[in-house]
């Protein structure tokens, strides 16, 4: 009986907190892990009144939250299986917002030497050549399609690579550790990379080649497959997230010194 | 190890000057989690007596299916409660799911076979104890399901302690039926996966040190209120 | 309420196809203690649980005067390993006198009033499962004669007991029959037997080998069994 009587005033207590209209977007991991949420959305619930509520998973995950309804937008950034999604009509368009790049991340004294490497996929032979160890996030996420696209124009086939090669099937930050744990080299998106607390004997060894640019994009869910989706809330955002408020914050924003994203959204049609 | 200092460290800051984001999961956390322990103990324990008193064709069978079902991977729980509260699902217009409703199912579901099997194992001692006694004064069942549960209310309170300690270090259901929303479906544990994932290990840390303590004050709480009416128990 | 006379026709107890008793022809009259003997695995234990109506009757009848379910609220029966309730001994008492939906406060009353006359009264709230064998015995009769049954059945309520707590149980039941409670009992001790029987039941194979006055059964034992067992003899 004392439970109940606790935890309904939990439950009241609990309840207080939102006020404005809400809506869901499903975001990648390693956006939200760049902090750069934390910048945007309390000038959205400013601005626009709105509370977003992200669901920080795998875009594999962010996607089929997409289709099955679950979220009224995602934010994801693996533009293939972007357009599956408008194309197969879950989403009503797809808007690019801003890019950051991924990064190589490995031992501090880059055995594969990936430094002196001319391109991404010259990094990936000579860590191959090396057979150093390699952490892919092995997740079906955006970060991990890019790295198989990698591998491929480097003419090398992720699926029969030796055992240094190991997928190990989790988010960002876990792969992270991981890597850092066995001191093995990863793709990283550079926000990640710069957010992550646990670097010891780690470090950023290639970058730079315009390959690795990493595009995000909006995607808002069609309501005409879940008419239940805030699409009023969905497309305001959507205009908070291309105007010059947004460009502002998304081009200032800076950890250590350093710019991750650059913004790129074509203004209204 | 240094992590594990900085994480006290960090755990006494956090308690001692009420952060407050930390006041905010830590009773949500409580909330989702007694709420499930209460409905699950309203389904479990007359189930359980239920089943030590009643002789019918599928008792053994469900017996053996709670106890299958103690071991059940709670991220299997998470995927079956996401695929029916989902927008997509049979339940999908009730738009539970990534709320704290949605995170209280997948406990109840969680911790009802946990409950249920080890209640039902010391009310079914008792009940071959009160066997003969109870059918000579010609109880009838209501009277026989309650005097079962009143007699060995101590071991029902360490079944449901026991479905607490489960549901409140839970992850994996809530994970996908809560969604980790900031002030909305946030609680400890996926704040500790979170700051892990982060690799934030210090605070990652300083939140399951206040796990351990919540849980452990929840206990030490819950056997205070039981020994308020203890007399010389043998 | 006439529990009595209880016919018993062609009575069989069994357990999985297996007799344990009978069959049993009898009639029980009204009045007085009837002491059940026999030897061991004579079936006395399941004879006066098949008379209670928990040991499942395989074929015959027993036929109450008032009838079998009205019968059933006017008796009680105490084990041979009295079971004690997990609660305390007050709790133990008023338990019965709850199930028949007597107010809390009357049962506490009576609950203490029984309590001081079986000498528990500075037990009240100690738990029952701690007491001696002889306080628990006491306890069990109490709380079976708590509810003023018109028959109560006893399963060597003494086995085990020392000689004082069995002079104190056997007054209870001397008192109890005076104010006209029909006891049935059974027994190994042939001098509690004589002290207490206004009639025996010798049982024997599951049988029921001999049915007489006491005065006449423990001076002209009918059968040679009868008289072996009294001897203490062997008997086949």
């Amino acid at each position: 009986m004392k439970h109940l009587i606790l935890s309904i005033a939990l439950a009241l207590g609990g309840t207080a907190v939102a006020a404005a209209e809400t809506m869901k977007m499903a975001v990648t991991t390693s956006f939200h892990n760049s902090g750069l949420s934390e910048v945007l959305l309390p000038q959205i619930a400013e601005d626009l009144g709105i509370e977003v509520q992200l669901l920080v998973v795998g875009t594999g995950q962010a996607l089929r939250l997409g289709e099955a309804g679950d979220v009224d937008a995602i934010l994801v950034h693996s533009r293939a299986a972007e357009e599956a999604f408008v194309a197969g009509g879950y989403g009503t368009h797809r808007r690019e917002i801003m890019y950051n790049d991924f990064v190589f991340v490995g031992p501090e004294d880059d055995p594969a030497e990936t430094a002196s490497a001319a391109s991404a996929t010259e990094a990936l032979q000579k860590i191959a050549e090396a057979e150093a160890d390699f952490v892919s996030r092995g997740d079906d996420s955006g970060t991990h399609k890019k790295e198989l696209s990698l591998w491929t124009e480097a003419g090398l086939d992720p699926t029969a690579l030796g055992d240094w090669y190991k997928p190990v099937g989790a988010g960002m930050g876990a792969a992270l550790n991981t890597a850092a744990g066995m001191g093995a080299y990863i793709l990283s998106d550079r926000a990640s990379w710069l957010n992550f607390g646990n670097k010891t004997g780690m470090a950023l060894t290639y970058a730079g080649d315009p390959v690795l640019f990493n595009q995000y994009a909006y995607l808002p869910v069609n309501p005409d497959l879940h008419a239940h989706v805030k699409t009023d809330l969905a497309m305001q955002l959507e205009e908070w997230l291309v105007s010059d408020t947004a460009r502002a914050l998304i081009d200032g924003y800076r950890i250590n010194g350093e710019t991750l994203f650059v913004f790129n959204a074509e203004a209204g049609e | 190890m240094v992590d594990i200092w900085s994480g006290l460290a960090q755990a006494f800051w956090l308690v001692i000057t009420l952060d407050a984001e930390l006041v905010e999961i830590a009773l949500r956390s409580l909330q989702v989690t007694l709420s499930a322990l209460v409905i699950a103990s309203l389904i479990a324990l007359p189930l359980a007596a239920l089943l030590a008193v009643r002789r019918f064709r599928l008792r053994r069978t469900v017996i053996a299916l709670l106890n299958a079902l103690m071991g059940l991977p709670p991220v299997v729980v998470g995927l079956i409660v996401y695929v029916f509260l989902s927008r997509s699902g049979p339940f999908g217009v009730l738009g539970l799911l990534f709320t704290p409703t949605a995170m209280i199912i997948a406990q109840v579901i969680i911790i009802v076979p946990l409950i249920a099997s080890v209640a039902h194992q010391s009310i079914r001692d008792l009940w071959q104890e009160y066997h003969d006694l109870l059918i000579s004064m010609n109880v009838t069942q209501g009277q026989k399901i309650r005097t079962l549960l009143w007699d060995s209310r101590r071991a029902l309170l360490t079944a449901s302690l026991a479905g607490f300690g489960r549901a409140i270090g839970e992850v994996g259901a809530i994970m996908i039926v809560g969604g980790n929303i900031d002030h909305a479906t946030r609680v400890l544990t996926t704040a500790i996966a979170l700051e892990t994932g982060k690799g934030n290990f210090a605070l990652a840390l300083a939140l399951g040190f206040v796990l351990i303590g919540l849980a452990i004050a929840v206990n030490l709480a819950i056997h205070a209120l039981g020994q308020t009416e203890r007399e010389g128990r043998w | 309420m006439q529990l009595f006379p209880v016919r018993l026709t062609d009575a069989r107890a069994t357990r999985r196809g297996k007799t344990l008793v009978g069959p049993v022809d009898l009639v029980l009259g009204g009045q007085g203690t009837t002491v059940v003997i026999g030897p061991n695995g004579a079936g006395k234990t399941t004879f006066l649980r098949m008379l209670h109506g928990t040991a499942r009757l395989g074929s015959g009848r027993i036929d109450w005067h008032c009838g079998t379910e009205e019968a059933r609220h006017h008796q009680c029966f105490v084990f041979q390993q009295p079971v004690m309730l997990r609660r305390t001994v007050l709790q133990n008492l008023v338990y019965p006198l709850r199930l028949r939906g007597v107010a809390r406060a009357e049962a506490e009353a009576r609950a203490r009033d029984w309590a001081a006359k079986v000498g528990l009264s500075e037990m009240l709230d100690r738990q029952a499962p701690v007491l001696s064998g002889g306080e628990r015995q006491k306890l069990a009769l109490a709380r079976a004669m708590i509810t003023a049954p018109q028959l109560l059945f006893l399963d060597e309520p003494c086995a085990s007991l020392d000689g004082r707590a069995m002079r104190e149980i056997e007054e209870h039941l001397q008192e109890a029959r005076a104010a006209g409670m029909r006891l049935i009992l059974s027994t190994h001790d042939m001098g509690q037997a004589r002290r207490l029987a206004d009639e025996v039941l010798f049982l024997l194979h599951g049988k029921v080998h001999e049915h007489a006055p006491a005065e006449h059964f423990f001076t002209h034992p009918a059968t040679a069994q009868a008289r072996a067992f009294l001897n203490g003899d062997i008997v086949e």
